[in-house]
This record gives C-alpha cells, structure tokens and sequence, in this order.
C-alpha cells in the first residue's frame, strides 16, 4: 500500500470517527467532551512512541537494504527470523499502531507474512509489567503464560502467511522440493 | 525496488528522511482517529463495568473474556489490575486469563488502523486467529497449572 492510498484510507477514516462524535455530542455532550479530553490525553501518551518509532524508520529505511531484510526476516531466514520476530515483538514497546508503520514498511523489503505476525503477537510479553502480573497470578501462572504464547504465536504464524499468502511454508534446503503426485 | 548505492551517505540520509517523513505524515490521520475512538468507546464502556457480564460458566466466561478483551482498549497494566479484581470477584482463572490475552493481541478499535496499514485480509485473520488462541491457551493455562500442581 502506498503512502498516498494510506492517507487517503486515513482521511476517510478520520472523518467517519469525526462523523461519529457529531453524533455523540448530538446524544450526550458532557460524555463526549470527556472523550475528547481522553483522546487528547491518549494521543499525548503517544507521542513519545511514535517519536521512536519515528527514528527506529529512519534508521531502518538507512540501514536496512532489502536484501538484508529478505535475509534475515524474509522466506529464507530460517530459525534467525522466528528468533528475531519473537524478541522484536517482547521488546518492542507502547501502542501497537506505531509499529504498523514499521512492519508494512519490512513487508515491502521482504519480511514474511508468518514472521509480522509472530512480531505482533510476542507483544503480549509486556516484561515491565511482569512484577505486576506476578504479584496478581503468581509466578508459575507468568511462566506458563509466556511459554504458551511463545510457542503458540509459531503456528499462528504460518496459518495466517498460509491464509494471506496462499502456499506452504517454505521448502528449506539445497534439494528441490519433492514433487506431489499429479504435478 | 533498487537499493540506493552504500557509498552514498548524503543520498541516503536524504532518502531515507524523505520516506520516513512521507510514511509519517500519511499515518497522521490514522493515529488520530484511533485515539479518538479509543477515548469515545472509554468514555461509553468503562472497563470497572465489565464485571457484570462474567460468572454463568467456564466456558462461556472464557468467551465473554475474550469478547470483552477484544472490545477493550487501554494500557495492558488496566487488564491486569481488573483481572485481579475480576479473580478476587470469583470469575474463573479461564475466564480472566482470555480477557487478559484477547486484551493485547486482539484490537477491534485498532482494527481500521491495522486493515488500513497491513491490508484488509491480514487485519481480519490475523484477529480472528488471535480470538481463538485466546481462548485455546485461557483453557491450557490453568489446565497446565493444575496438572503440574502448581494452580494458586
């Protein structure tokens, strides 16, 4: 998707959310203005996320050929890219829609489909909140919980590359694939 | 797409800029309109009344946690303190561990946003199949805490 269809879509977007606080203030004035001082209050929040998520771009779009990217986190990239997928989704921090930026911008350098994916999903791991969740459900409780997630983001993964994407994971190695009967 | 020659440091800095920027400004309109349906659907759908819709059964209180995850937006920190309060009210451990899962991995209100960014099918799939892992790891978590005599 190019930036110009992204800001049309956006624009469209934008005006139906605006279209439907019309409305709200229209039914309940006082709640909607309280929104909106949540909005401002959330999109104040966001800011230093998107500032870093900013400069995590541009240093990617500087650093990051496309061959790298095909390499590392693309068809070929092995048990490498399922590692780097899994840390970049624990590590990477704040509101999720930043972060779409930056996968679109790695998908069009070649990052598989199954790897955004795993990406997105690890960001359940929040580790700054780990005390919190330890504090409430125990530590056995944590562990299970991240091992599941883990493991279960890799066949969440390749069924949604297998959806999007229409084919089976990638044949690994020096020999062709075997031929299917009927082929 | 060709890669910009490696040697050609000014270039690149200047092509990069102009891309990260392009992408920036495109996404503008996107993330404001997120942050206004977010603080819209808090304001009409308080997290604390969510209470109410849990204690029938396991099962159908793994889905309402999922529902209700999937529809809830907010710092990942507001799910764990409402599961703990959930927990403390006697819904399932099932039950608040999918809310606590649908609640970071499915995002209907970023929904737009994704489809707009990633594409349409990615954003659906992706969603739906994070809905039903959701309650798929809700079930093994508890199951594997007790197998392994370790449940709370």
């Amino acid at each position: 998707m190019t930036a110009k269809s992204t800001m049309r879509g956006g624009l469209w977007f934008l005006l139906a959310v605006l279209l439907l606080y019309g409305i709200a203030f229209l039914l309940d004035p006082t709640s909607t203005n309280l929104a909106l001082d949540r909005s401002a209050e959330l999109f104040s929040r966001l800011l230093p996320v998107l500032g870093f998520v900013i400069s995590v771009l541009f240093i990617a779009n500087l650093l990051l050929q496309p061959s790298w990217v095909r390499e590392n986190l693309g068809e070929r990239s092995g048990p490498r890219g399922w590692v780097l997928a899994v840390a970049g989704g624990i590590l990477s921090a704040g509101p999720v829609y930043p972060w779409y930026a930056m996968l679109g911008d790695l998908r069009s350098k070649g990052m598989r489909t199954a790897l955004m994916s795993v990406f997105l999903y690890n960001r359940a791991i929040k580790l700054p909140l780990l005390p919190l969740l330890i504090h409430y459900f125990g530590p056995a409780y944590a562990l299970i919980l991240f091992v599941y997630l883990i493991l279960f983001s890799l066949p969440a993964g390749l069924l949604l590359e297998r959806l999007i994407d229409g084919r089976p994971a990638p044949h690994r190695g020096n020999k062709p694939p075997p031929a299917r009967s009927g082929d | 797409m060709p890669e910009p020659n490696r040697f050609d440091l000014r270039g690149r800095l200047v092509a990069s800029a102009r891309q990260t920027l392009s992408m920036a400004v495109s996404q503008l309109p996107i993330l404001i309109g997120v942050a206004l349906l977010t603080g819209l659907l808090l304001e009409l759908l308080p997290a604390e009344r969510m209470a109410e819709w849990f204690g029938r059964s396991d099962v159908l209180d793994a889905f309402v946690g999922a529902l209700a995850g999937s529809v809830a937006s907010g710092h990942p920190l507001t799910s764990y303190l409402l599961g703990g309060e959930l927990l403390d009210r006697g819904v399932s451990l099932i039950a608040v561990t999918a809310f606590l899962i649908s609640w970071v991995t499915v995002g209907s209100i970023q929904l737009p946003a994704e489809m707009l960014m990633l594409g349409r099918r990615f954003a659906l799939y992706r969603n739906s199949i994070c809905f039903v892992l959701a309650i798929l790891i809700a079930v093994l978590t508890p199951t594997t805490l007790q197998v392994l005599h370790l449940a709370p």
